[in-house]
Formats: structure tokens, C-alpha cells, sequence
């Protein structure tokens, strides 16, 4: 038992902890957070190190390497035109991250406002903008980005853009729920009666409220934008060769199925492991930011 | 339930109304001339011209509007701008095919998601309960494509089992066509199985924290039964919003699916079109789409009413 | 079967609840008579509740319960027992009214189905029709308006109260012979508490049923139990008829306990009478009598645990320093303002 030299008054806080409501207690630090953040630090690192530095060209088409198999030269192997994989992949990383930057950018630049402004606006307004949000629900961003190829031609671009604007209305419903929340709280109501205008009071109290929110959605985000790139790179509507792309390597591989099938592993598990780096710290981030505004949708 | 079920019909009219609008934009304004852009810019002058004139490009845009709409509505959207074919024939054949596919591919999800779910939720903190999390969490990084690509190295090309592609309408043989049905649909199911098990524990979870299910364990029913009984219905709220975002997915993930397996599904065409700069039928299979998840979700809203009383009362 | 000598309906010994290596609740032990009402107080985080739950088999998930609890008419343990065995028990031989009414009952099931399902798991009636006529009946004792039309209605449409009293009529459905009530009239308006107190004391005294009341609140336990159960950091402290122990507690938290209840006693200051400090979290509770820091009486001796010390068959006290037999009204006021327990702690 601990020493008995308990305070005569100890924090109300202590005491109103004193029932232990077990079902409740916070998660532990779970390994969601480190082994997410630990995979995404690793795919940027990749990205970074493409900059100075991969074992080939993966751009160069050697005829007298086609089709090898991993060895010491060529880590992963070789494809069809003789590209070391490794190296593609490596650089696919650059494609990779910049697409989700952007995608998660334009969503989060347009989300964010929109789901305060629908929390703070008058309840029918509010409805209204999240009704017209919904909508664009029934434009997933794979159908986006097909559209806009269809109009202005497949580039990295224009799969960026429509997978940023298809990942809106994630944004703005979360950040509505938040902000509604923020809104019933009583230092809003005092920031209100000292006669503060809707601007300062979602500049100052609202957005710093929420932005636990925006960072876990931004990596949730991420991986879906991961995943919509890579399978419009892989449709043929994403980034145009020559630029390495981890979708475009599993469309490429798609026909060597039966003689080269590591072709498609090699991306396969790049895409995979990057996504799933994004949702563990997306999950990890969730469990440490404070679970009152988390919305259970 | 009456006004609520007005209310609901006329958001879904008022979707469909502003998403077509948003639709014809895009497609048929956009883009500035689709006559030029169906014939590339190397078409002359006088060709582009009577292109426009037959297929009414040379009218106001609110009567092509609404003339498109019209199309729509009777089930006769006229001619592709490059074919020259029917358009409408061809998009009933194709959703055909593609419904055949989802249809499969929720139905898996369902049957995986749905045990599963619940056994993570009950075992949540027992080994067995961890291990299927870690399991699901792999699952949703997959994508559906890759999954296809793996399912078909390892059961069409190493073992032989199945076919790799193509397709059998079932009436033809349904034999072949299950067989060819079998792999597409695992791709689609296996992947959104895995994200929706993740709805499913977090539904079922929440539910097992609530009082209710206490008071009927209280009863004497045993925490099983307690949970099918008093659990289950109450977990399908989240679950079936879930279901419905995931059709949209499912639509599209179909689209990829099917060019794996080389399925001529609706996405198939929507890709052909696009290729071949046929902006019409892209504008129409767009629509029949964005129709199709606008008219689950208006189900979804009706079948809520049906499970939760609360909500059939009026008072939100 | 095993011989219960006194006629006991329930006999609980030895019961502590753990959770890691935390003791919530440590050596209670207590029997209710058949058809006795019992109240058991204290204030949050006293333990009482975890009791309650531990006697219905019903705890939270990772806590534990050690000990022996006995039911009359139950051939084994109640602690311990399997769920196949206790789900049994639970809902006939014991029944639960719980705190909170507005989240007790399935929201997605029509209340008179929900009555009928008790009577059907333990097939006390011998089909769906018999069951339903008798959730019927049911809901009329528990005093609800027109209880044909009550039964076909979701919980959504009832008030707290009138969903507290579907949650009683679940409850006695079966005739239990023991209700265990964890503070059941605390989520309610203060105008429909009294009504539904004196419906769940009508409840038991119709079925001749035992009752265990948990409440902090002393004016419920006075008008509606014979015996009173005080608890304080997971331990009984004191027990006894509740004429006897409201009007002279002996152990010097009920002391403090009742002095703080009554609103006519003040000190030199014309302040009310409170008990200093507050209750530690659980686990940190004083070594030796739980209450010593907060204690006005505390010596170097109650770094040692208090025996409990009998005064009758149902009745006593574990303090060493306990209150004089003399009428509690005035020794309620002695219990200082700034106690000087830090001294005392030094043991």
C-alpha cells in the first residue's frame, strides 16, 4: 500500500477518478502509432534518398538486362526493358508522396473551412452545405479522375486534383461534428458574450480545437490517395511514362504474370506497406488525440 | 414515417437534379466542343460542323440539357458521338455484367465481415481478436487490384483451378460463369470484407459497452445470445452507412476489377469511351453511376426508419 | 442444496474485487434474511456498487471477484460460477434495477416484449401469448397508464421515470428473491423518486422478496430498508438496524456521514458539518482503518486494521476510537474543519 501521507485535500480531479470506470480507460500507447509512423518515416526517407542517389537509372532501358532475376546488381530484379525495379520503386516513392501531399492539401484547404463554416453557420445552413457535401459522395475519386482524364488527358496532375476533391467531404463532415462540438462549449459562449465576431472566434478557438482532427484525417487521407494513385496509374490514367509509378509497375507487370510474377509483388508490397503505414498512424494518432471529439461514424 | 419518407424522397430528387446538372457540366461544357474533341483536332472544320448539327451540339446548352435529361429518363439516350450505336442497349448489357459483380463481391464482404466483426469485437482483448485486427488492417491496405493480380498468379496461372478472365453471361453456361465470377469477386470482396470488419468490430463494440446489453445479461440470457438478441440490430445502424458508402467503392473498385479480368462491365466501357474520346457515353455512364450510390443511399435512409424506431417517431 | 441454518437469502463472505493488482473491494461480508430489505451506502468510489455487480455475477471486464457469495436455493457459488449457470439464476432467483434508466432498455425493442423475454428465457410462462398477457399485467403494477398500449411503445417514448419502472417490472417479473437496486432513483426528477421508491418497496413486500439497496442517499435508505450497510474505501465499516445507526452511528465515518446529512447541525461559524478531504482514488487509501486521514480521531492504533467488533446479531463497527452510544446529533459536529491528520498519518 502506498505511504499514508495523502494530502488532507487531494485535486477533485483525483476523487472524481476514484470509481475506476475500466471499460473507458485510455488505450495504451498502442504500437499502432510506432509501427505507422516508423513505415511512413521509411517511405519518406526512400523518396529522399531517390534525390541523391539509386542503384540504376530507373529510367534506362537496358536490352541486354531484361527480365533478371534479384541478384546483387539488381536488387528486386529486372523488368521487361531491362529497368531495375529497385530503383523504380524508389523513385515511385517521390510519385507516391506527392500525389497524397497534394490530394490531402486540396482536401484539407477546402474541407476544413467548409466543415467549420457548416458548424458555425445557422443549423439549416449547415444541413444544406452537408447535404451538398454528401453529394459529392457519389462521385468517388477513381470515377473523378476518370472524368477529368476523359475531358483534359491523364496526367499526375489531374489525378492529384480529383482525388484531393473527392476526399473533401471526408474532411468536412469530420470537421463539422468537431466544430459543432467545439461550439456548445462555454468558452465559446464566453468568447461570443465578449462580443467576438464568427471570424476570430473559428480563427482562435475552433481550428486549434479541431486540429487534432484534421492531422488524423490528413493521414487516413493520405492512404487513400495512396491507393486511388496507384490504381490510376495502373488503369492508365494516372502519371504518364516515363515516371516511375507503383501502380503503372503493377499494370506493366500484368502480362508477366506467369513467367515473372515478382513484378507485381515488388509494387505490390510497396503500395501495401505504404498504405498501411498511413492508417496504423492515422489509428495511432486517433488514440492519442483526445477521444471526446472523435466522431463514430 | 409518412413525412419522413417524403423528406427523403425529395432529397433524393433534388441529388439527382443537382448531380446531373453538375454531371452535363463538366462533360458537355467544359470541355468546350465535344464534337471537336470526338474528332480530334485534326478533323475539319465542316466535319466537326455536322457533327454538331446531328447530334444537336449547335442548340442552347439548356435544351441539350434537357434533352440529355429526357434521354435519360426514358431509357433512351440516343447515339454515341463515335459508334454512331445506341447507347442505351449497350449500358444495360454492361450494368448487367457489373451488377452480377458487386452483387458477388458485397455479398462475400458481407459473409466475411459480418462473423468476423463481431468475434474481433468480442474477443477484443484476447489474442485470436488481435491477431484478425492486425489481419484486417493488412487487408484494407491491399488494393483491390492487387489482390486480383495475386489471386490470379497463385489460383489461374500456379494451380490452374480457375480461369484468369473472361467472361459467360449465366444464362450461356452457368458453370463457366461461376468460375469466372469466382476470382473478380473474391478481389473485390476479400478487400472491402477487410475494411468493413473494421466497421463492424467498432459497431458491435460500442454496442457491447452499452447498458442494455447488461440489463439482458441481468435477465439470465447468456452474453451471446444477449448480444444476437439485444446487440445486433442496434450494431446495423453504423454498419448499413457503412455498407452503402462502400457500394460507391464497390462500383468503382469494379471498374478496375474488371479491367484485370478483362470483364466487359460498365467500367470497361467507361474506360473504352474514354479512350476513344466518347464523351456522351462517358457523360452517361458517369450519371449511371452517381444514380446508382444516390439511390442506396436513399434506401439506406428508408431502411434506417426500419430498424430504429426511434427515428420512424419524427423528432430528430 | 446446502443448509442455511438462519434462513438467509443471501450469505456473501470473504468477497474482494481486484483489478490488476488493485483491491476495489476488500473482505465484505454481510447476509440478508429472507424478504429483508437491506440499504448499502456510501459515497462514489465506496465499493458499493462493485458489490452489487459482484453478487450478480455482473462485473466490468478485468475485474475480479474472490470469495464466496450464496444464494438460498442455489447449489453453488455465485462467485466463480460459469455463465451457463449463473445466466440461470440471474433474472429469476436475482434481479437487478440499475442507475440508469434512460440507457437500460434496448431502444430498438417494443417494452412489453422485453418484459415477456424474462419470462420466456426462464420459461415461467409456457409460450409467447401467456408471457405478453403477463407483461401486461406487469407494467399495471408498476403503476403505468394504460399498459396494453405501454407494451406495444419503444423506450423512446417513455420518461426517465416511467422507463425506471419497466425496468422494475423486468426485474420482479420472476419473483426474484433477492432485487438488488443500484441506486435506482438517482437519474430521476426528485418529484417521480419518491413514487418509484415506494413502487419497488411495494415490489418486494408484495413478493415477499429480499432487497439490496445501494444509494448515498441516507433519507432513501431511512424510508425504505430495515438494516443499513455503510462502506468506505471498498470495506463495510459499519452495520446495523438503521434506527440504531442513523440515530447513533458508532463508526467515525457514519459519524461524519449522517453530521453532513443533516442541515440543522452547524459549527461555531454557522458553517454545515462536512467530512475534510475527500475520497482518494482507489488504491490509495490509508494502510490500516481506510478512513484515518480523513479521520478527527485518528491515533498511531488505526495504522493497524480495525477488527470488526459485533454489537448483535446484525449489527457493528470496525474502529478503534468509536463514538460513544450517546445520541449522534451533537458528536455529528465535532468532526473538525482542519483535522490533524497529517500527524495522524505518521503511523
Amino acid at each position: 500500500m502506498s505511504a499514508p501521507d495523502t494530502k488532507s485535500a487531494p485535486d477533485t480531479k483525483a476523487a472524481a477518478s476514484a470509481v475506476p470506470d475500466v471499460r473507458r480507460r485510455r488505450r495504451p500507447v498502442t504500437g499502432s502509432l510506432l509501427v505507422g509512423g516508423l513505415i511512413v518515416a521509411v517511405v519518406l526517407g526512400m523518396a529522399l534518398l531517390s534525390f541523391v542517389w539509386t542503384p540504376h537509372d530507373p529510367t534506362l532501358v537496358n536490352a541486354s538486362a531484361r527480365l533478371q532475376k534479384p541478384s546483387l546488381e539488381y536488387w528486386f530484379g529486372t523488368d521487361k526493358f531491362g529497368r531495375d525495379v529497385f530503383s523504380q520503386i524508389l523513385v515511385g516513392s517521390r510519385t507516391t508522396l506527392f500525389v497524397g501531399f497534394v490530394a490531402v492539401g486540396v482536401a484539407a484547404v477546402v474541407g476544413v473551412p467548409l466543415g467549420i463554416a457548416a458548424g458555425m453557420a445557422p443549423r439549416w445552413l449547415g444541413e444544406l452545405l452537408m447535404r451538398a457535401n454528401d453529394l459529392l459522395l457519389a462521385f468517388p475519386a477513381l470515377l473523378l479522375a476518370i472524368m477529368f482524364a476523359a475531358v483534359y488527358g491523364a496526367s499526375t496532375l489531374v489525378a492529384m486534383v480529383a482525388i484531393g476533391i473527392a476526399s473533401i467531404p471526408n474532411f468536412a463532415r469530420l470537421i463539422r461534428g468537431g466544430t459543432l462540438q467545439v461550439m456548445k462549449t462555454e468558452y465559446v459562449t464566453a468568447a461570443r458574450a465578449a462580443g467576438r465576431g464568427p471570424f476570430a472566434i473559428a480563427v482562435r478557438h475552433v481550428l486549434p480545437n479541431v486540429s487534432s482532427l484534421v492531422i488524423v484525417q490528413a493521414s487516413v487521407g493520405f492512404a487513400i490517395a495512396v491507393l486511388a494513385e496507384a490504381a490510376l496509374s495502373f488503369l492508365g490514367f494516372g502519371t504518364p511514362p516515363p515516371t516511375p509509378s507503383w501502380g503503372r509497375m503493377l499494370q506493366e507487370s500484368q502480362e508477366m504474370l506467369s513467367s515473372a510474377p515478382r513484378l507485381a509483388v515488388f509494387p505490390g508490397i510497396a503500395i501495401a506497406v505504404a498504405v498501411l503505414g498511413f492508417n496504423l498512424l492515422g489509428d495511432g494518432l486517433r488514440d492519442r488525440f483526445d477521444p471526446k471529439l472523435e466522431d463514430r461514424r | 414515417m409518412i413525412v419522413r419518407l417524403v423528406q427523403r424522397i425529395g432529397i433524393l430528387l433534388a441529388s439527382l437534379v443537382v448531380s446531373s446538372v453538375l454531371v452535363f457540366a463538366f462533360m458537355a461544357v467544359l470541355p468546350g466542343d465535344p464534337a471537336r474533341v470526338a474528332l480530334g483536332v485534326s478533323a475539319s472544320d465542316t466535319a466537326v460542323a455536322q457533327l454538331r448539327e446531328q447530334f444537336g451540339l449547335d442548340r442552347p446548352l439548356v435544351v441539350q440539357y434537357f434533352s440529355w435529361v429526357k434521354g435519360l429518363v426514358t431509357f433512351d439516350p440516343g447515339n454515341s458521338y463515335i459508334s454512331q450505336t445506341a447507347i442505351g442497349p449497350q449500358i444495360a448489357d454492361r450494368l448487367q455484367v457489373t451488377l452480377w459483380l458487386v452483387g458477388a463481391g458485397m455479398a462475400l464482404a458481407c459473409i466475411l465481415a459480418i462473423p468476423m466483426g463481431t468475434l474481433m469485437a468480442v474477443r477484443h482483448r484476447k489474442p485470436s481478436g488481435l491477431i484478425l485486427s492486425a489481419l484486417s488492417q493488412v487487408g484494407v491496405a491491399v488494393p483491390a487490384f492487387l489482390a486480383g493480380i495475386l489471386l490470379v498468379t497463385v489460383f489461374a496461372v500456379g494451380l490452374g483451378w480457375l480461369p484468369a478472365n473472361g467472361w459467360t453471361p449465366p444464362a450461356q453456361d452457368p458453370v463457366m460463369f461461376l468460375k469466372q465470377l469466382v476470382l473478380p469477386a473474391l478481389s473485390l470482396g476479400l478487400v472491402q470484407g477487410a475494411m468493413l470488419t473494421r466497421y463492424v468490430r467498432s459497431a458491435v463494440l460500442d454496442v457491447l459497452r452499452e447498458d442494455y446489453l447488461r440489463t439482458a445479461r441481468a435477465k439470465g440470457l447468456r452474453p451471446t445470445r444477449a448480444l444476437l438478441r439485444h446487440g445486433l440490430r442496434n450494431a446495423a445502424v453504423p454498419v448499413v452507412t457503412v455498407l452503402a458508402l462502400h457500394l460507391a467503392t464497390l462500383l468503382v473498385g469494379a471498374v478496375v476489377i474488371e479491367r484485370v479480368f478483362v470483364i466487359p462491365g460498365l467500367g470497361s466501357l467507361l474506360l473504352d469511351s474514354v479512350s476513344n474520346r466518347d464523351l456522351i457515353m462517358v457523360q452517361d455512364v458517369v450519371m449511371i453511376i452517381a444514380m446508382a450510390v444516390l439511390l442506396v443511399n436513399f434506401l439506406v435512409d428508408i431502411i434506417y426508419l426500419v430498424i430504429d424506431p426511434r427515428l420512424r417517431a419524427g423528432a430528430s | 442444496m446446502t443448509g442455511n441454518v438462519t434462513g438467509d437469502v443471501l450469505a456473501v463472505r470473504n468477497l474482494d474485487v481486484t483489478v490488476g493488482g488493485r483491491k476495489l473491494v476488500e473482505d465484505v461480508g454481510f447476509t440478508i434474511g429472507a424478504g429483508e430489505r437491506v440499504g448499502l451506502i456510501g459515497e462514489s468510489g465506496s465499493g458499493k456498487s462493485l458489490t452489487a455487480l459482484s453478487v450478480m455475477g455482473l462485473l466490468p471486464e478485468g475485474l475480479r471477484a474472490t470469495g464466496s457469495v450464496r444464494l438460498a436455493g442455489v447449489d453453488h457459488d455465485l462467485v466463480g460460477a460459469d455463465e451457463a449457470r449463473m445466466s440461470r439464476v440471474r433474472g429469476k432467483e436475482i434481479a437487478m434495477v440499475f442507475q440508469e434508466p434512460m440507457t437500460a432498455l434496448n431502444p430498438t425493442m417494443r417494452v412489453g416484449r422485453q418484459i415477456a423475454e424474462v419470462l420466456l428465457i426462464h420459461r415461467t410462462r409456457p409460450d409467447r401469448a401467456s408471457a405478453r398477457a403477463a407483461a401486461v399485467e406487469l407494467l399495471a403494477q408498476v403503476g403505468l397508464p394504460d399498459p396494453a398500449a405501454a407494451a406495444q411503445a419503444y423506450p423512446h417514448q417513455f420518461s426517465g421515470g416511467q422507463r425506471q419502472r419497466v425496468v422494475l417490472a423486468i426485474a420482479l417479473a420472476n419473483d426474484p428473491a433477492l432485487l438488488v437496486c443500484d441506486e435506482p432513483t438517482t437519474a430521476l426528477d426528485v418529484t417521480v423518486q419518491a413514487r418509484v421508491l415506494d413502487l419497488i418497496v411495494r415490489g418486494v413486500q408484495d413478493r415477499r422478496s429480499a432487497m439490496l439497496f445501494i444509494t448515498h442517499d441516507l433519507a432513501v435508505v431511512a424510508t425504505a430498508c430495515e438494516r443499513v450497510m455503510v462502506m468506505y474505501g471498498g470495506r463495510l465499516v459499519e452495520s446495523g438496524p438503521v434506527q440504531e445507526v442513523f440515530t447513533r452511528p458508532r463508526h467515525r465515518y457514519t459519524q461524519g456521514l449522517i453530521g453532513a446529512s443533516d442541515l440543522t447541525v452547524v459549527d461555531d461559524r454557522g458553517r454545515l458539518a462536512t467530512i475534510p478531504g475527500s475520497v482518494p482514488p482507489a488504491g490509495q487509501f490509508p494502510a490500516g482503518c481506510v478512513f484515518r486521514n480523513r479521520c478527527a480521531h485518528a491515533t498511531e492504533a488505526c495504522a493497524t486494521r480495525p477488527e470488526w467488533v459485533p454489537t448483535g446479531p446484525d449489527s457493528g463497527y470496525a474502529c478503534f476510537h468509536p463514538a460513544s452510544e450517546s445520541p449522534a446529533s451533537q458528536s455529528g459536529a465535532h468532526v473538525k474543519g482542519t483535522p490533524m491528520n497529517q500527524e495522524a498519518g505518521r503511523g
